[in-house]
């Protein structure tokens, strides 16, 4: 009977551990969004340093309980027929916080200028790759949960990602039409880039959601 | 008691591969640890076997009443080697099916008449065994798929709830499957009376015959604990692959289909309502698995997906195993009598 109790107090623990990681990245989502937000306004500015040290710090903590749900779901070997799928879901989850991550370092290592003509095409990318992840998050919330409605937040997710694709193209073109140095157009390249990457990294992770999902139907 | 080895024999070998029909599923998808398993199996066969083996032991004993030991163990021996040739032919087999034959076997040499009445009622419990597990399987796949598309529960709390359904539904599996298959192992030697009753303080506390089913029940555990693990974790894969909650549906159906058919208080209460009772026959514990995996394949993919050559094989079973132990058993009462001097009839 205990043992029993048990089994379910572990179970209790560890969904709260996965909803914890999903909410980490819904968060980290939101500050990037607001990050990049600050940096095309303001510049580099301390508020914009404060959201980067709290991403990495989310970042972190991601890692942490990646590690323990992983050794978790080892240790008491559960969930056998999608422990793979759970463990590659999160895997993958983990990265768009390398990317996000990733992308705010550019900007603070780089201090790119972003001519304001730009700026609004690069807060709609964020925007766009932002909402792409939200949608993800979604979905992976409904693999745990409903299996049957993955696909209706993976719709979301590819429209956003083909919304930031043709922003990016865009605004790629645009660059390179312009009068900058070369140096500068290739920096604000790379700077689009590592933005649009993000929401391209979320359509994968929704493809890997969509077999996931197809497999735990009964 | 050296005549009994050969039912215990049987036991044996129908604790090593039958266990894995209960448990099979639940081990071959790691939901269940195989010593868990082993554990409970070998614990509810033996309440099983003495608490509800009797009404399939009285169906047998009807088919041919082998009052003589030494009949009785050719007719358990003929079983075991049938079971045991069919298992390296690598043909799908049932100990119900090899012990009919035995029967037969014993009857034709003893000149006694088969009842054929009994003899059709068995054969056709044979065909609607599989069957009627495909269609309990269908029923509750159907439902548990229903049911998980309404109740949102997260995957890890399902699995958890799959895990003791899957303990639950095996403990019910070993305890109908000791109940309907103790027949197979002992039944043959009810009317020889080996065993005298247990009694404490004046009060019986095992008869004779519970004496007997409960040394068939330890022999099937002993193969449960000595020889099932390879066939546990093998099955899976004989089955193809399967979900841990059609895992679920399968032990279920294979559990109720052996308890509908070995339950006496069933029957009692069918009789009571005045409806038409189900014939306690023992029968086979793999062929209602692979109806009720047969089941949920249609479900899933239709006529297409069927393992046609899986059904040619266990037909083929019908017809091999029991005319493999009555030849057997028919040569070795001959030898038994003619060589050893045994009383066989």
């Amino acid at each position: 009977m205990f043992k029993k109790l048990r089994v379910f107090g572990r179970t209790r623990d560890l969904e709260q551990q996965i909803d914890n990681f999903l909410k980490n990245i819904s968060e980290s989502a939101m500050l990037f969004r607001m990050a990049v937000k600050e940096y095309l306004k303001h510049g580099h500015t301390d508020d914009y340093r404060s959201m980067l040290d709290k991403v990495n710090s989310m970042e972190t903590d991601a890692d942490n309980l990646r590690r323990d749900i992983e050794r978790e779901l080892y240790l008491h070997t559960l969930i056998p027929e999608s422990r793979g799928d759970v463990l590659g879901l999160i895997e993958n989850l983990d990265q768009l916080l390398g990317l996000f991550q990733g992308a705010l370092w550019r900007l603070e290592n780089e201090r790119p200028q972003i001519p304001s003509k730009y700026r609004n095409d690069m807060k709609r990318l964020s925007s766009h790759a932002v909402k792409s992840v939200e949608a993800v998050i979604l979905s992976a919330r409904a693999f745990f949960y409903s299996p049957h409605s993955v696909s209706e937040h993976n719709h979301a997710v590819m429209f956003y990602e083909k919304e930031a694709d043709k922003v990016g193209s865009n605004l790629k073109s645009e660059l390179f039409a312009s009068d900058l140095d070369l140096s500068q157009k290739l920096q604000l390249r790379d700077v689009a880039e590592s933005i649009d990457n993000i929401a391209d990294w979320a359509e994968d992770v929704a493809d890997r959601l969509a077999i996931y999902a197809i497999k735990r139907t009964v | 008691m050296f005549f009994l080895t050969s039912g215990l024999f049987l036991g044996w070998a129908l604790g090593a591969n039958d266990a894995a029909n209960v448990f099979g599923t639940a081990v071959g998808t790691r939901m269940v640890p195989w010593i868990t398993a082993a554990i409970i199996t070998s614990v509810f066969v033996i309440i099983g076997a003495i608490i509800s083996g009797g009404g399939t032991t009285h169906t047998l004993g009807k088919l041919g009443a082998i009052s003589a030991l030494p009949g009785a163990f050719m007719t358990a021996f003929a079983a075991a080697s049938a079971v045991y040739a069919m298992t390296k032919a690598g043909l799908p087999v049932s100990t119900t099916q090899a012990i009919v034959g035995g029967i037969v076997g014993w009857n034709m040499f003893s000149g006694s008449p088969t009842d054929l009445g009994i003899l059709t009622t068995i054969l056709s419990t044979w065909f609607i065994c599989p069957v009627l597990a495909a269609i309990i399987a269908v029923i509750m796949f159907k439902s548990v798929k229903t049911a998980s598309r309404m109740n949102k529960i997260h995957l890890l709390r399902a699995d958890a709830y799959t895990r003791l359904a899957l303990i639950a539904a095996g403990a019910f599996g070993a305890y109908s499957l000791g109940a309907n298959n103790i027949a197979n192992v002992v039944g043959v030697f009810v009317p020889a009376k080996p065993f005298s009753s247990v009694s404490i303080n004046g009060i019986e506390f095992l008869s004779g015959t519970q004496m007997l089913m409960l040394a068939g029940g330890l022999a099937i555990a002993l193969g449960v604990m000595t020889y099932s693990k390879g066939v546990m974790t093998t099955v899976g894969s004989n089955l193809g692959r399967i979900s841990p909650i059609a895992a679920l549906v399968v032990v279920t159906s294979h559990s109720l289909v052996l308890f509908l058919f070995a339950s006496h208080d069933l029957e009692q209460w069918l009789l009571s309502h005045g409806l038409p009772t189900i014939p306690l026959v023992p029968v086979s514990s793999s062929q209602a698995v692979v109806g009720a995996v047969i089941g949920i394949s249609l479900v899933r993919g239709g006529l297409s997906s069927i393992k046609w050559g899986t059904l040619g094989r266990i037909v083929l079973g019908w017809v091999v195993t029991p005319v493999m132990a009555a030849l057997v058993c028919f040569i070795g009462l001959f030898i038994l009598q003619n060589v050893f001097n045994q009383v066989v009839i």
